[in-house]
């Protein structure tokens, strides 16, 4: 089993109208030094599998197809191993 | 940055032809640069220049009547409604944005056409839109309808404009191509209104609102070709719409607009710094010298060419007068928004830009746009041959139906009948407080504060009718309009129009496209509704089909005074029910014809425009003298449907009713057919006679069908249904389909 | 005058309308009570912190900044917000009406939170609501009026909070306002936005600041042929004056 950790961000060259309103925000708050705030999503799912090259293969696609949108996000992601116990399997 | 040597081949590459790459090298006598080429791409595109259009749309009726600005002179056109106010509103499409990238691309549809009204100094009151989408069967189209709704509404609710009418059909022939076109109504005062242009030796010139990306780089020269596989690859250009920043320059911009300290304000739409330095240079016959070192900009290595091509949205161009721009400067300050002085207006009429310490372009603007030196062209035309086949559809050929109810139930749940609610709930129509008739009547109504009057608006287009009768088609498109204006009260005043068509460079598109125009012309004409302006959308094809011919019409009217408003639903029991007009049997492109017998066949009905005219008279005469109680006019679906409608619309308040619809020929055919020109409206017992005698003193023909009353919708002996199975159908079909997982 | 439901001769109160950058509703709520109702009313912009001597402040509706983040939780830190949260805790009237009511608990001057819509989907209808305490000062004396008739207009209306929260408004008396049908029968079925138990308006414990999803502004102008929302403005303005 692996859990996947999924980062996914606009584009550098895609508007985050989001982050630019927060960073007005930090400056209510007196925090001059943030800058270029841009705000992404974090997604964490597991992967039914041992065959890890299997496992990349899936969370790109589902990544590419479903979770990010590839016309404006980018994305990463992490895969850590790791085995279920007797319990969490139920 | 080492730029690109410009050769024929490049020049094809950005979408020019040699023709127009011989005619720029004659214009400026020389090879342009890279950055200059850009802007000549951008600005001679279809979307811009209008070169395959513009011909024709000239033909059009376009002043009289109450206009005081007419099409193509400013952002939008204006109307004067009284009370020393006018009326702004303009239509555009934003399709190919929105079939790549559905939410983006509606949003940034609403928030460019909300820029349209207020850069002329009117405050947006209403948004509108009118949606094409393939069958709503598949999968990939309820992708597309729920994220093009979702955009619409999520830009229009947070910028703070109701939403209040629009028109939603699904047919196959939008699969792949989805017609998106936005539309916006705003009220500004008769002598505050801001013009798009430059003018004024030395007066500084201002860029203001977003920051320049990248984004939609090309994305003017990517509406004007068709989609294909290719588009895919162009995918970065979409761009990314901010209602939030929108409203922040809306307010800002009506502020220094009502303080007098603008010489001109144009919006940056499509080909950004490009389109809007040359078009206010042009209509000022004015240059201007800009330094693109001080446009504020969001990414790093930006080049001169990115920068005047770039579609970055909520960003508009200023002109201000000499000694004014710290005080506008602070404006936009109040509001977080970027304002910097770009350069400055010139006398010698030319385009100068400058980047990094180099001249980059100069260009004559005259030659660059529209109603200049921009190419025009008109095209081949041929009718198309699939007309042969369609007009002679034998309709005696049609297979009698057994069960006249069942084919009502099944018709009446066509998706291009039933209630669009599901859509309409996700946009606020009430922002503002002045929406008195929302969504899912004939037109909305919309009360213009501070008087007894309220503006009614539809957008409206049949395009089955176009497509087997262009010309035809396009009359009813405007006719229809107007009889939705008229049944809300309301007087029609203008139209504005959006022309989706496929690729004009194909003879049977462009014949479609010059007779559709034909068509509007001969109806605007006789309306005495000019054409305010509008948009032209080519190339709406994808590889599998063309999309229907739809020339949407998008139609304002004045209601004088606020007792004459009236809307759709049956009041009281007990009301007696008439039909306004004389039904011919046609059902030709009907939804009787498409739904029951899966054929778009016949011709489209025919429209005698004096007889609309007519109906529309009396109808207002008859809502003046306080005699109606409802008015909803026939169409798809027949006037069985209509009646159904008649008995639901208000939710709040259903009421059955029994009816006698005289038979031509057929059941099926009287019931279904869409013959133009007519109306349904309820009447009082006690005004029955007066209704009557005033009716035959207009000559308008009339029949009694029935009476208002019970819990059930009986049409002749053919139709027996307890309402809360028609309002079952009416408001949960679109719910169920799009809540199921298929 | 134009004026609905009951109100008497009395000091002509002053309400504070709050602009904050993204609010839609400021001059909804403006015209209503000033031009409608004839009250006085000032304008509040965000970056200043003079509230102007106002004796009520609406927070108004809208998309402060965008919405972004979180509904309301850029616009809390405003200015503008620490005078009122000042002036509410001093004992001050405070309408927080949708956007506004999101403000008021990002502040903490309501408890709970307000969630995505259950549909995911922005909702605007009108609807009916049960008036569930007529022992408050935005509520007192419309007793006759069971069931409001008022809009809603938002994505993010879904009232949450845990069991002690919630127990604790009910002990209070805090809840004013539910979902309901026009006879005000409070079930599921009348839920828009899948709100815990149909909340759709709640008060503090000293009854001073109301957090409201429904547009009452939206409500008081016959030529809208909608009224109700005007109850809620002059019960409140007869019972802090009377």
């Amino acid at each position: 089993m692996f859990r996947a950790k999924v980062l996914i961000k606009r584009r550098p060259s895609i508007l985050d109208p989001q982050g630019k309103a927060v960073e007005i925000g930090a400056k209510h708050l007196g925090l001059t030094n943030i800058k270029n705030t841009r705000i992404g999503k974090y997604i964490e799912f597991d992967v039914d599998t041992i065959d890890k090259t299997e496992a990349e293969k899936e969370v790109s696609n589902y990544c590419d197809k479903l979770l990010a949108n590839p016309i404006m996000e980018d994305y990463e992601f992490t895969l850590s191993e790791w085995t279920p116990s007797e319990k969490e399997a139920k | 940055m080492k730029e690109p040597e410009v050769t024929l081949e490049l020049a094809m590459e950005h979408g020019l032809n040699e023709e127009e790459y011989n005619r720029i090298l004659k214009i400026l006598d020389r090879t342009p640069s890279f950055t200059e080429l850009g802007i000549f791409s951008v600005m001679w595109s279809e979307h811009c220049s209008y070169k395959n259009s513009i011909a024709l749309l000239k033909t059009l009726p376009r002043e009289g009547g109450k206009l005081l600005v007419g099409a193509g002179e400013e952002n939008a056109g204006l109307v004067d409604i009284g009370d020393n106010l006018a009326v702004a509103f303009k239509i555009e499409s934003h399709n190919h944005p929105s079939a790549v990238e559905p939410y983006q691309g509606a949003a940034t549809g609403v928030g460019g056409i909300m820029r349209d009204i207020f850069t002329m100094g009117a405050r947006p009151i209403a948004s509108l839109n009118s949606l094409r989408f393939g069958s709503i069967e598949d999968a990939r189209t309820r992708y597309l309808f729920a994220g093009v709704v979702k955009g619409i509404g999520d830009y229009g609710n947070c910028f703070g404009v109701p939403t209040v009418a629009g028109e939603v059909y699904f047919d196959e022939s939008y699969q792949g191509n989805p017609l998106v076109n936005a539309m916006a109504v705003g009220i500004v005062k008769k002598k505050q209104y801001a013009s798009a242009i430059a003018k004024g030796e030395g007066n500084p010139v201002m860029i203001v609102g977003s920051s320049t990306g990248r984004d939609g780089i090309h994305g003017a020269t990517f509406a004007s070709e068709e989609l294909s596989e290719k588009s895919e690859a162009k995918r970065p250009s979409v761009q990314v719409g901010d209602p939030f920043t929108e409203k922040l320059l809306l307010e800002a911009s009506l502020e220094i607009i009502k303080n007098g300290w603008l010489i001109g304000i144009q919006d940056m739409g499509a080909a950004g710094i490009s389109c809007s330095t040359t078009e206010m240079s042009k209509k000022g016959k004015s240059g201007m010298k800009i330094n693109l070192d001080k446009v504020p900009l969001r990414e790093d290595g930006m080049s001169a060419y990115e920068i005047m091509l770039s579609e970055s949205q909520e960003r508009m161009l200023c002109v201000v007068k000499n000694g004014y721009e710290d005080r506008v400067k602070k404006v936009f300050e109040k509001w977080d928004l970027h304002c910097e002085i770009i350069g400055e207006v010139t006398k010698d009429g030319m385009l100068e830009v400058e980047y990094e310490g180099e001249t980059k372009a100069v260009l004559p603007p005259f030659d660059l746009v529209l109603g200049g030196g921009a190419p025009v062209y008109t095209r081949e035309q041929k009718e198309p041959s699939y007309l042969k086949e369609t007009r002679v559809f034998d309709f005696s050929s049609l297979s009698k139906p057994e069960n006249i109810q069942e084919v009502f139930v099944k018709v009446f749940s066509s998706p291009n009948i039933v209630s669009k609610k599901w859509v309409y709930e996700q946009y606020d129509s009430m922002v503002r407080t002045n929406t008195i008739v929302g969504p899912g009547c004939d037109a909305a109504v919309i009360y213009i504060k501070g008087t007894n009057k309220a503006l009614a608006m539809k957008t409206d287009c049949n395009a089955r009718y176009v497509y087997l009768n262009p010309k035809e088609g396009t009359k009813i498109a405007v006719a229809e309009a107007a009889r939705n204006i008229v049944c809300s009260g309301g007087i029609p005043l203008a139209i504005t129009n959006c022309l989706n068509f496929g690729n004009p460079y194909k003879p049977d598109v462009y014949w479609q496209f010059t007779k559709a125009i034909e068509g509007m012309g001969e109806a605007c004409r006789f309306f005495e509704t000019p054409v305010t302006g509008g948009n032209v959308s080519f190339y709406n094809e994808s590889p599998d089909t063309a999309v229907y011919p739809t020339p949407t019409i998008g139609m304002v009217g004045l209601i004088e005074d606020l007792k004459n408003i009236t809307t759709s639903y049956f009041k009281n029991e007990g009301d007696l029910i008439y039909l306004l007009g004389e039904d011919k049997e046609e059902l030709g492109g009907s939804e009787y014809l498409k739904v029951i017998h899966k054929k778009v066949a016949g011709d489209s009905p025919q429209i005698n425009l004096p007889v609309e005219k007519l109906l529309h008279d009396s109808l207002l005469s008859l809502i003046k003298d306080d005699l109606i109680k409802s008015a909803h006019d026939v169409s798809e679906g027949g006037i069985a449907c209509c009646l159904a409608e008649c008995c639901i619309i208000n939710e709040e308040k259903m009421l059955g009713a029994e009816v006698k619809i005289h038979i031509i020929t057929r059941t099926d055919f009287s019931l279904f057919s869409e013959s133009q020109s007519r109306i349904v409206v309820s009447v009082s017992t006690n005004n029955k006679e007066y209704f009557e005698s005033k009716l035959k003193e207009f000559n308008q023909s009339f029949t009694y069908l029935g009476k208002v009353g019970g819990e059930s919708f009986k049409i002749n002996d053919e139709i027996d249904l307890e309402l809360n199975k028609i309002s079952d159908l009416y408001y949960n079909t679109i719910p169920d389909i799009m809540n199921s997982e298929k | 005058m134009d004026s609905f439901g009951e109100r008497s001769e009395m000091r002509k109160p002053k309400f504070g309308v709050v602009v904050f950058p993204g609010s839609n509703c400021d001059h909804d709520a403006f015209y209503a009570l000033h031009k409608v109702l004839e009250f006085d009313v000032n304008f509040l912009w965000h970056k200043d912190t003079d509230l102007k001597e106002s004796d009520v402040i609406i927070l108004p509706g809208g998309f402060s900044y965008g919405d972004y983040l979180r509904t309301g939780a850029i616009a809390r830190f405003s200015p503008i917000m620490n005078s009122v949260i000042d002036f509410a805790n001093k004992g001050g009237y405070v309408l927080g009406i949708c956007n506004g009511f999101q403000i008021l608990l990002e502040a903490g001057l309501l408890p709970g939170a307000l969630l995505q819509n259950i549909s995911l989907k922005f909702i605007c209808k009108d609807v009916y609501l049960s008036v569930e305490n007529y022992e408050s000062n935005f509520t007192k004396g419309i007793k006759d009026k069971i069931v409001l008739n008022l809009p809603i207009a938002h994505g993010d209306g879904n009232f949450f909070a845990d069991e002690n929260t919630l127990k604790e408004l009910e002990d209070n008396n805090q809840i004013i306002l539910r979902y309901s049908s026009k006879s005000g029968n409070v079930s599921n079925e009348f839920n828009p936005n899948g709100s815990l138990k149909n909340i759709a308006g709640i008060i503090n414990k000293n009854g001073n600041v109301l957090g409201m999803m429904p547009h009452p502004e939206r409500s008081c102008n016959r030529i809208l042929a909608k009224t109700d929302g005007s109850l809620i403005f002059n019960a409140l303005v007869n019972n802090i004056y009377n």
